[in-house]
């Protein structure tokens, strides 16, 4: 068989043959990603569901709807890498149980179910409503939608309620578990010297909350500018608080995992010092740029107990900063962890392709789908309050 | 609580204790067995049916290599042997053998190091799928110098085969780990798990490949091809459990070492001859 391979990655020092094919492209930069985006919305809607935090209210049926819409791509880039993607199923069927990615499927799975059922009874009422209220086509979805369930006194809509905090209950270690496995899949490889941290989990599992809430803060402020209704400040200051204390945590331990690896100075920290000077310069300048940023940024706002649109404004350069943060956090690990070689004697140099089904297009593709379904379950199913036929913002 | 005690206790209490430590007694039978199930797969294979090949017993061998750096002479004979007779992609970042070259120059604390993939060299042999060293070091101060042949280390407790999660990578149960190629999904876990880049991805079939000792040469009695081409016999191999073959007596008469111990994956690929330089 002969072939060359067309995006071998350039090296400097000695690197074990093989490694000049990257395993894993920037499609597994955005699965982890994504995922932590589902985690840290679902933990705002929690907030409220669980524990009672009204400020959250606005945001909070949102929040579910935005986890669902982010959650179902979380297998795309995943399928997308797979090198026979028909068999994927064959990890569903034989899982080999001692591998930490054979859980995926059930994982993910059922934390899809979770949120669906959540989802569900959050809207039920809404959905008998719009089942009464339209005809035809429509009419006829959310009589399906309603399950058959069309009884919405007081009492069975308290039934609902107790529901959906039982389910947002479990939801809270289902998220948690759901992004901190994304972490064990990584800190797990006992092989790579940047990924086998026993802190690899938290870490993911914080900086996807933090992600999360950037992300709804930005959808939030979209969606109230398009319907022409004010942010809640209520809601806007309470996720300014939250994001601030989880940034906070995230940004010690990555700081002490550093500390300590710099300290320790082990075998091959010399050629993590040049990673980190070389091919992950510009991500780590961004990670750790756009995460300090918004902590002080958010010290000031909620120090100076902004308002109006000096909060909305802050907020929507908080929420883009801390996604582009996150993001540039996992290129850092899922990239960097491949271009420091296994040898400790080299680097490696990744260029992701622009086509192609592992290129850059085909992952702003596959991140472009869960606004599009969100877009499009929104109109279906709306998140915001509704009284006497006017959109409010309590 | 003594005897009098529980002589004392009503019988229904007692027959509710009995019933509460059954339960507990069943439920942690039933865990046990799972986890005795489950974790070993990762250090040892599972029994498996035995697999039909005619005329050789898999519970009858063991399996392991030996590789004497001080005999290497860096011809590159056995790439060139494992590329044809396994069909491996001919180009410079498919290998499932390579050979490492290391060079101390006077005053260098550490080693030059370099393979036959390195560009300087496919520059000499004139294509990828050629293989030789170019003549660098001709005139260098070159203090010390030697070639490390690297291969799959065929692992005891293989971290590839932990972390495959559709099992279609295994250990067999004389001691090879090889990958069932129609049931690969290609996900690369196994690439990333092993700490020797000994796996290599094959993308015409989208499947992970690497070294099997040539299973189907050794399960014929045959010698796996970079073995049998070597000029220098700088590659041993053999079984275990025969005390008078290559390997056997090639672990007993010299002082071996097996590469990144402390990954805790027990290679089966024994090193005469590298130093601390080599992993």
């Amino acid at each position: 068989m002969i072939g060359t391979l067309a995006n071998a990655a350039p090296y400097v020092g000695y690197v074990y043959p093989n490694e000049t094919d990257i395993p894993w492209s920037v499609l597994i930069v955005i699965y982890p990603y994504i995922t932590g985006l589902v985690a840290g919305a679902f933990i705002v809607s929690s907030l409220y569901h669980v524990f009672g935090m009204n400020q959250f209210k606005p945001v909070a049926r949102f929040a579910l709807l935005t986890a669902v819409s982010f959650m179902f791509f979380v297998p795309m880039p995943l399928l997308f890498h797979l090198g026979n993607p028909q068999r994927a199923f064959n990890a569903v069927l034989t899982p080999h149980w001692t591998s930490a990615m054979s859980a995926f499927s059930y994982v993910a799975g059922f934390y899809v179910c979770l949120l669906l059922l959540e989802i569900w009874f959050a809207f039920r009422a809404d959905i008998v409503a719009l089942s009464k209220a339209k005809s035809g086509l429509q009419g006829r979805i959310y009589r399906l939608l309603s399950l058959g369930s069309d009884d919405v006194s007081p009492a069975s809509l308290a039934i609902d309620h107790r529901f959906a905090t039982a389910l947002a209950i479990i939801g809270i270690p289902a998220a948690g578990g759901l992004h901190g496995y994304v972490g064990f899949l990584f800190g797990s490889v006992k092989a790579r010297e940047w990924w086998s941290s026993d802190l690899m989990p938290i870490i993911f599992l914080l900086s996807a909350i933090v992600s999360g809430i950037g992300l709804l803060v930005v959808l939030y402020v979209a969606y109230s500018k398009k319907r022409k209704v004010p942010a809640s400040e209520q809601a806007l200051m309470g996720l300014a608080k939250t994001l601030w204390a989880f940034l906070l945590v995230v940004l010690l331990i990555e700081g002490l995992e550093l500390l300590e690896m710099f300290y320790k100075r082990l075998e091959g920290i010399d050629t993590v010092e040049r990673l980190i000077e070389g091919p992950i310069r510009y991500g780590m300048v961004l990670q750790w740029g756009c995460s300090i940023g918004v902590l002080g940024l958010l010290t000031v706002l909620i120090v100076s107990k902004a308002r109006g649109r000096t909060l909305v404004a802050g907020m929507t350069v908080s929420g883009i900063a801390m996604m582009i943060g996150v993001v540039a956090m996992r290129w850092n690990v899922v990239i960097g962890g491949q271009e420091l070689s296994k040898t400790s004697k080299g680097l490696l140099i990744y260029y992701p392709e622009i086509l192609g089904h592992e290129g850059l297009l085909a992952v702003a593709f596959i991140f472009l789908c869960p606004f599009v379904v969100l877009w499009l379950i929104t109109r279906f199913l709306s998140p915001w309050e509704v009284e006497a036929g006017k959109e409010v913002s309590p | 609580m003594d005897r009098l005690d529980k002589e004392k206790m009503p019988k229904a209490a007692n027959a509710l204790r009995r019933n509460f430590l059954r339960t507990v007694g069943i439920g942690a039978a039933c865990a046990g067995t799972w986890v005795s199930k489950t974790l070993p797969a990762a250090s040892s294979p599972q029994e498996a049916p035995i697999p039909n090949i005619p005329g050789y017993d898999w519970r009858k061998h063991k399996w392991a290599f030996g590789v004497d750096a001080t005999r290497c002479i860096g011809c590159l004979r056995c790439v060139e042997a494992c590329k044809a007779e396994n069909g491996v992609t001919r180009d410079a970042h498919h290998f499932r053998t390579w050979v490492e070259r290391y060079v101390y120059l006077k005053g260098d604390d550490h080693a030059h190091v370099d393979s036959q993939s390195e560009p300087g060299n496919i520059a000499a042999s004139g294509s990828e799928q050629a293989f030789r060293f170019d003549n660098r070091y001709q005139d260098a101060p070159v203090e010390k110098a030697f070639f490390v042949p690297k291969l799959c280390n065929h692992c005891t407790h293989p971290a590839c085969v932990q972390v495959c999660p559709t099992g279609a990578t295994y250990q067999t149960r004389d001691g090879v780990v090889l990958i069932d190629h129609s049931y690969c999904i290609g996900c690369q876990y196994c690439v990333q798990a092993c700490p020797y880049g000994a796996r290599e991805f094959n993308h015409t079939m989208g499947v992970t490949d690497k070294c099997t000792w040539c299973y189907h040469r050794i399960t014929k009695g045959l010698q796996p091809a970079c073995v049998e081409v070597c000029p220098v016999e700088a590659r041993v191999f053999g079984d275990r459990n025969d005390p008078e073959s290559p390997i056997s007596q090639f672990i007993k008469n010299n002082r071996v070492s097996v590469l990144k111990p402390h990954t805790g994956n027990a290679p089966n690929v024994f090193y005469v001859g590298i130093d601390k330089e080599v992993s």
